[in-house]
């Protein structure tokens, strides 16, 4: 998976420079260190997202990518560091009230409701939405599928028709900043290019992406700025272009793991 | 005759039974709370109703909204202080403290009101009197109010629960807690808003058993709760329709372990209770299948 002709490559990407260098971050993460129970999960991890960028977190299984993302999103507490959201310091909101100040998560294996039908799922995700362009009509058309089967219970879909709609759910809220935990996990590549095809659409409207995938040559298609954790610990990090690929995988194997 | 008389007397009380079972089967299907201190809280429901009624000089009829309120504003704070901060601790805990708050309640009631038995008077002759169905069959009207006020309770949590907004909540959060708040739903204010549901129903069942006849601070724990478990295990956990269903079949069993010797009555409603455990455990209207 190495080519870079797919639909994911062509992706508008402000750069980070215009971005606006002097701009705030939209998301600022600052020497955060986590703890699941006695182990470290991650340590000492500062992360810069700047508005309408993709940042991409990559690394191995167990790397604390999720747990980073669950952190960022308020469902695991730091041990010590902060989060800030546009500068304000929501280290310790709870969950529900940093959705509604602009953070929605796409969550690892999806967590759809499955007693819910589509729709249902989808209003849900939309319950305490801020102000903006989408809303439940401008995700079906995202992904047409959806309209016909409104009234279906999410658990009967597939994997791929269920990451949509978790897509979708998050969107609606009309997100600032969008978190998307290991979209491509156990999809088939067709599926996988069709959604992140949809990428720069969710980029137009004003939504900053940060995700986290495990399959390098994807974030590195569509990233505008890549960040490799290791064990925990940031081991690479700046845009794409600056790096090899022997420099990638030397930061997501560990120094020295040549194989 | 006398056993037509049994099925339909028992199908009526089998809608006080389901009364008392739909707020339990809501807290566990949402919450996955077992709330032992269900029975007590409709003998509070009871006691407060009564309270409601010395105090002000009520109608009767107007001490039931006031008791709803009440009991729902109880269950509102109960649930985001005790029952949340033994949530948090795990599932085994809430066991251990809806158990305290049982023998907290019963022993409380007995403290204020003593433990002599009372009833509500509703000084309407209409709920005390009865009419015939064919020549032989009474059928009373405060025990056929109840079964219409039951179903009209079932109804309305259907309707909220499958079309409004809040309901729609509720069912999210019951699917996946995390992902509802990461949707930005409160989760802890939408269990609140369950527990106050619960509450209020199970206040109003108290109230329909304090009508129906004489009740005291222990008949929550020796009686009311296990109708109330045996009416949801029987009609299958989480469906709301199957605690009217299940406290039918209890109902029934009941009355005609009753018809043939009196001493039956409660054993012929634990036998049924067993007999669907044995056979089908799931209940008798599995809503989910057992994934």
């Amino acid at each position: 998976m190495t080519t870079d002709a797919s639909p994911g490559g062509a992706i508008p990407c402000t750069p980070r420079e215009a971005a606006g260098a002097a701009g705030t971050p939209i998301l600022e993460v600052r020497d955060l260190t986590v703890h699941h129970g006695q182990l470290r999960a991650i340590s000492d991890v500062s992360i810069r997202v700047r508005p309408g960028e993709v940042y991409a977190m990559i690394g191995a299984n167990g790397a604390g990518k999720s747990t980073l993302m669950r952190t960022i999103a308020g469902l695991h507490s730091p041990t010590s560091g902060q989060v800030l959201l546009d500068g304000k310091d929501v280290t310790r909101m709870r969950p529900e009230r940093r959705a509604t100040a602009g953070i929605s998560m796409v969550p690892e294996g999806r967590r759809l409701f499955p007693s819910l039908t589509l729709e249902e799922n989808l209003k849900v995700g939309a319950s305490y939405a801020r102000k903006g362009s989408w809303d439940i009509p401008a995700v079906m058309e995202l992904f047409p599928f959806m309209e016909e089967r409104r009234n279906q219970k999410t658990g009967q879909m597939s994997g791929g028709e269920q990451q949509m709609v978790a897509i979708s759910r998050a969107l609606v809220a009309n997100p600032r900043l969008l978190l998307l935990d290991e979209l491509s996990l156990g999809l088939a590549p067709v599926i996988v290019q069709r959604i992140y095809g949809v990428l720069p659409r969710i980029l137009e409207s004003g939504v900053t992406v940060l995700l986290v995938e495990q399959d390098v040559s994807q974030a590195r298609r569509v990233a505008s700025y890549l960040h490799c954790l290791l064990e925990g610990r940031t081991t690479l990090e700046g845009p794409p272009a600056q790096f090899t690929s022997e420099q990638v995988e030397a930061a997501y194997f560990g120094m020295g793991g040549v194989h | 005759m006398a056993w037509v008389n049994d099925i339909i007397q028992g199908i009526l009380l089998g809608g006080l039974y389901a009364l008392f079972a739909c707020g339990l089967s809501l807290l566990f299907g949402i919450m996955k709370v077992v709330n032992l201190a269900h029975g007590d809280l409709a003998i509070v429901g009871a006691y407060v109703a009564t309270g409601v009624i010395a105090v002000t000089h009520v109608q009767f009829l107007w001490s039931i909204p006031i008791m709803i309120v009440l009991m729902a504003a109880v269950g509102y704070v109960l649930q985001r202080s005790v029952i949340q901060a033994a949530l948090s601790k795990g599932e085994l805990a809430t066991l251990i403290v809806t158990f305290g708050l049982s023998v907290v309640i019963e022993n409380g009631l007995q403290q204020f009101f003593t433990a002599n038995s009372r009833s509500i008077g509703t000084n309407s002759s209409l709920l005390s009197n009865s009419f015939s169905l064919g020549s032989q069959i009474p059928i009373g009207w405060l025990p056929l109010g109840i079964f219409v006020v039951a179903v009209i309770v079932l109804l309305a949590l259907q309707f909220f629960l499958s079309r409004s907004k809040y309901g729609r909540m509720i069912r999210a959060v019951a699917d996946d807690r995390e992902a509802a708040m990461l949707s930005g739903v409160n989760a802890r204010h939408v269990f609140g808003i369950a527990a106050a549901i619960a509450f209020a129903t199970v206040g109003l069942a108290g109230v329909a058993y304090g009508m129906s006849g004489q009740f005291s601070p222990s008949d929550g724990n020796s009686s009311i709760l296990l109708w109330a478990f045996a009416s949801v295990v029987i009609g299958g956990l989480g469906s709301l329709w199957g605690t009217l269903l299940g406290g039918i079949v209890l109902g029934v069993a009941e009355l005609i372990g009753a018809q043939i010797n009196p001493s039956y009555e409660a054993l012929a409603g634990y036998v049924i209770f067993l007999v669907v455990l044995v056979l089908r455990p799931q209940g008798l209207t599995a809503r989910r299948s057992q994934s």
